[in-house]
C-alpha cells in the first residue's frame, strides 16, 4: 500500500511538472537579448504544412524555439486562434482572410492587386493586433474542377459555362463552403449559379478526389496549385467573373510577438516570401502532395536551395 | 443558458425539417446504416457462437474475439476502411462506415449468444437428448428459446453501441446524424453541433428502450419462476 502510494504521488507530481513546463514554454516575457519563443500555426491542407514548415524552419536556424500546431482544423478555428495569442504565426492568403475578417467589406474590399489588398487586409487587422508581412509572388485561390468526362461531354470551359446546367449538378468542398463568398456563396452570387446539392467533403483534399473520380459530385473545390489537378487530368473551370481575387501568400504575424524581437523574425519571413514564385509553390505541393514527400524535409530542401539557410 | 437556448431555436426552425439534408432524412440514414451493421453482425457472428455454444468448444476464441473487438478503435477502423473502400472503388460514406460498425457490432453478439446457450441448464439438453432431440433440435426448440433473453442483449449492446458510433460515417462524406455534429463543428455552429449530438442521444436511448422490451418479452414464463 505504501509503495503504491508512493507510486502514485510521483506520478501526480511529475504530471504536474510536465504540465508547467509546457505551460511556460508557451510565451512568457524573455529575458533582454534571449529570443522569443515562437508558435507557428496552420490550417489543416498540405500546403499549410509545407509553409508552416517553411516559417518554423528558417526562425529555429536563427536561433528561436519554434512550437508547431500545425493541422488545427479550417480558418474558423485558426483565425481566433491567432487572436487570442494561442499561436504567433501563420500563412494566409491576402483575399480570402480579408474577406473573412471584414465579412460586409466595411473596412476594406479585396480586389485582384495584391499590393492593394494588403493594404485593405492591414487596415482590417489593426484592429486584432496583428500584421501582414510581404506578400510572395505565389497565389491559391478556390478552384472549381470538373473530371475530363463531364468538360467534354457538357462542354465546360469555364464557371460561366455551369450556370444553365447549375441545378444538374453536385458541387463538392469544404463544409464551410456554401458560407464562404469565394466558394458556393460567390458561385451564386456572383455566376448565378444554384446547385443540385452540395456535399460537405474536405479541404481540397483526397475525398474531394475521390468523390470526383467515383462521380458522386459533378464539381469539386480544389486549391489551384493543387498538383491532383495535372495529375489526375481534372479540368480547372476557368474564373471568367474574376470572382477569386488576389490571394497571394504572406505571414501574418501577431503585433505581440514582433515587439518583443528586433526586427529579425520581420526579415527572415520576408525573404521567403521574396523567393516564394508560384513555380516554387507548385513544386513542393507536388513533391507533398503527388509524391508523397515529408513536407518537413521538402522545406528544408528549399530553404536549403535559395541560400535562406545553411 | 444561451447556447441551450440556440439549440431549442435550431430545432424550431422548420427549414431543418425538410429536403434531403432534414432532421427525418438524417434519422432515416443513421436507421439504415445501423440496422444494416447490426444484421451483418448477426449474420456472421450468431451461426458461429450458436455453433461453439452448442458444441461446448472453442469458448476460448468466442470470449478473446470480443476483447480483441472491443479494443479496435472504430476511428482507426474508419481510416482504413476509407483506404481499401478507395483502392477498390467502393467510394466514400457507407462502405468505410461499414468496416468500422461490424467489428463494433460482432463482439458483444458472439459473447452473449456463446454464453447464453451454454448456460441453459444441461439437465434440460440431457432429457431432451434422451427423448430423440436431434442436435439441431434441441438448439432450435431449447436454446435458443432459453438464451433468447441474454442473446437480445448483447445486440441490445451492439445497436446502441452501433448507434453512437454511426456518427463517425459523416467524417468519410457520410450522411446520418453524424453530419450535424461534423458540420456543426467546421463551421462552427455550435447549434447545430449540440441538436446532433441530442438527436444521436434519443436514438440511442430509443434503442435500449427498445431491445430491453424486447427482451422482457422474451423471457417464457416457465423460466421466469426459476430465474
Amino acid at each position: 500500500m505504501n509503495l503504491r502510494r508512493a507510486l502514485f504521488a510521483a506520478f501526480v507530481a511529475a504530471s504536474v511538472v510536465a504540465t508547467a513546463c509546457g505551460g511556460a514554454g508557451g510565451g512568457g516575457a524573455s529575458p533582454s537579448g534571449a529570443k522569443p519563443a515562437v508558435i507557428v500555426g496552420s490550417t489543416n491542407f498540405y500546403e499549410q504544412l509545407t509553409l508552416g514548415e517553411l516559417y518554423g524552419q528558417i526562425l529555429e536556424a536563427n536561433g528561436y524555439t519554434v512550437t508547431r500546431k500545425f493541422n488545427l482544423g479550417n480558418r474558423e478555428i485558426v483565425e481566433p486562434a491567432i487572436e487570442s495569442g494561442q499561436i504567433d504565426i501563420d500563412a494566409e492568403y491576402l483575399a480570402t482572410l480579408l474577406a473573412f475578417i471584414d465579412k460586409d467589406g466595411k473596412i476594406a474590399k479585396p480586389t485582384t492587386d495584391p499590393k492593394e489588398t494588403q493594404t485593405g487586409l492591414q487596415k482590417a487587422l489593426d484592429g486584432k493586433g496583428l500584421t501582414v508581412l510581404d506578400f510572395a509572388a505565389a497565389t491559391d485561390q478556390n478552384g472549381f474542377v470538373v473530371t475530363k468526362d463531364t468538360a467534354s461531354s457538357k462542354n465546360l470551359k469555364k464557371i460561366s459555362d455551369l450556370a444553365p446546367i447549375g441545378a444538374t449538378l453536385v458541387l463538392g468542398g469544404p463544409p464551410e463552403c456554401p458560407q464562404r463568398p469565394f466558394c458556393a456563396l460567390g458561385l451564386k452570387n456572383t455566376y448565378g449559379i444554384t446547385f443540385k446539392d452540395f456535399k460537405p467533403l474536405d479541404t481540397g483534399g483526397p475525398l474531394t478526389i475521390t468523390a470526383l473520380d467515383g462521380k458522386q459530385i459533378d464539381v469539386g473545390l480544389l486549391f489551384t496549385s493543387d498538383p491532383s489537378i495535372v495529375a489526375k487530368n481534372f479540368v480547372l473551370l476557368d474564373d471568367d467573373k474574376h470572382l477569386q481575387l488576389a490571394d497571394n501568400i504572406a505571414p501574418v504575424v501577431r503585433n505581440a510577438l514582433l515587439q518583443k524581437d528586433d526586427g529579425t523574425i520581420k526579415r527572415l519571413l520576408n525573404s521567403i516570401s521574396a523567393k516564394l514564385t508560384q513555380a516554387e509553390l507548385n513544386d513542393m505541393n507536388k513533391q507533398v502532395a503527388v509524391d508523397k514527400a515529408d513536407s518537413k524535409a521538402v522545406a528544408a530542401a528549399w530553404l536549403k536551395k535559395q541560400g535562406l539557410i545553411k | 443558458m444561451s447556447l441551450l437556448g440556440e439549440v431549442a431555436r435550431w430545432f424550431a426552425d422548420p427549414e431543418h425539417w425538410q429536403g434531403p439534408h432534414g432532421i427525418p432524412v438524417r434519422v432515416l440514414e443513421h436507421l439504415e446504416l445501423s440496422v444494416l451493421a447490426v444484421t451483418v453482425a448477426l449474420v456472421i457472428a450468431a451461426p458461429i457462437a450458436l455453433y461453439l455454444g452448442h458444441t461446448g468448444r472453442g469458448g476460448f476464441i468466442a470470449i478473446n474475439v470480443a476483447n480483441i473487438g472491443r479494443a479496435l478503435p472504430s476511428l482507426a477502423l474508419l481510416a482504413l476502411g476509407l483506404v481499401i473502400a478507395i483502392a477498390l472503388g467502393l467510394g466514400l460514406g457507407f462502405w468505410p462506415t461499414m468496416f468500422a460498425l461490424v467489428p463494433l457490432a460482432i463482439p458483444p453478439i458472439m459473447t452473449n449468444v456463446y454464453v447464453a446457450v451454454r448456460e441453459v441448464d444441461r439437465d434440460i439438453v440431457d432429457a431432451a437428448r434422451g427423448m430423440g432431440f436431434s442436435e439441431g433440435e434441441i438448439l432450435r426448440e431449447i436454446e435458443i428459446p432459453l438464451g433468447l433473453p441474454l442473446m437480445l442483449a448483447g445486440i441490445r449492446t451492439a445497436a446502441v453501441n452501433v448507434v453512437a458510433t454511426a456518427t463517425l460515417g459523416a467524417l468519410v462524406a457520410g450522411g446520418a446524424l453524424g453530419r450535424f455534429i461534423v458540420d456543426g463543428l467546421a463551421l462552427r455552429e455550435f447549434d447545430q453541433l449540440v441538436a446532433g449530438a441530442i438527436l444521436v442521444a434519443i436514438l440511442a436511448i430509443v434503442t435500449e428502450l427498445t431491445f430491453t422490451a424486447l427482451e422482457r418479452a422474451s423471457r417464457s414464463p416457465g423460466m421466469a419462476a426459476i430465474r
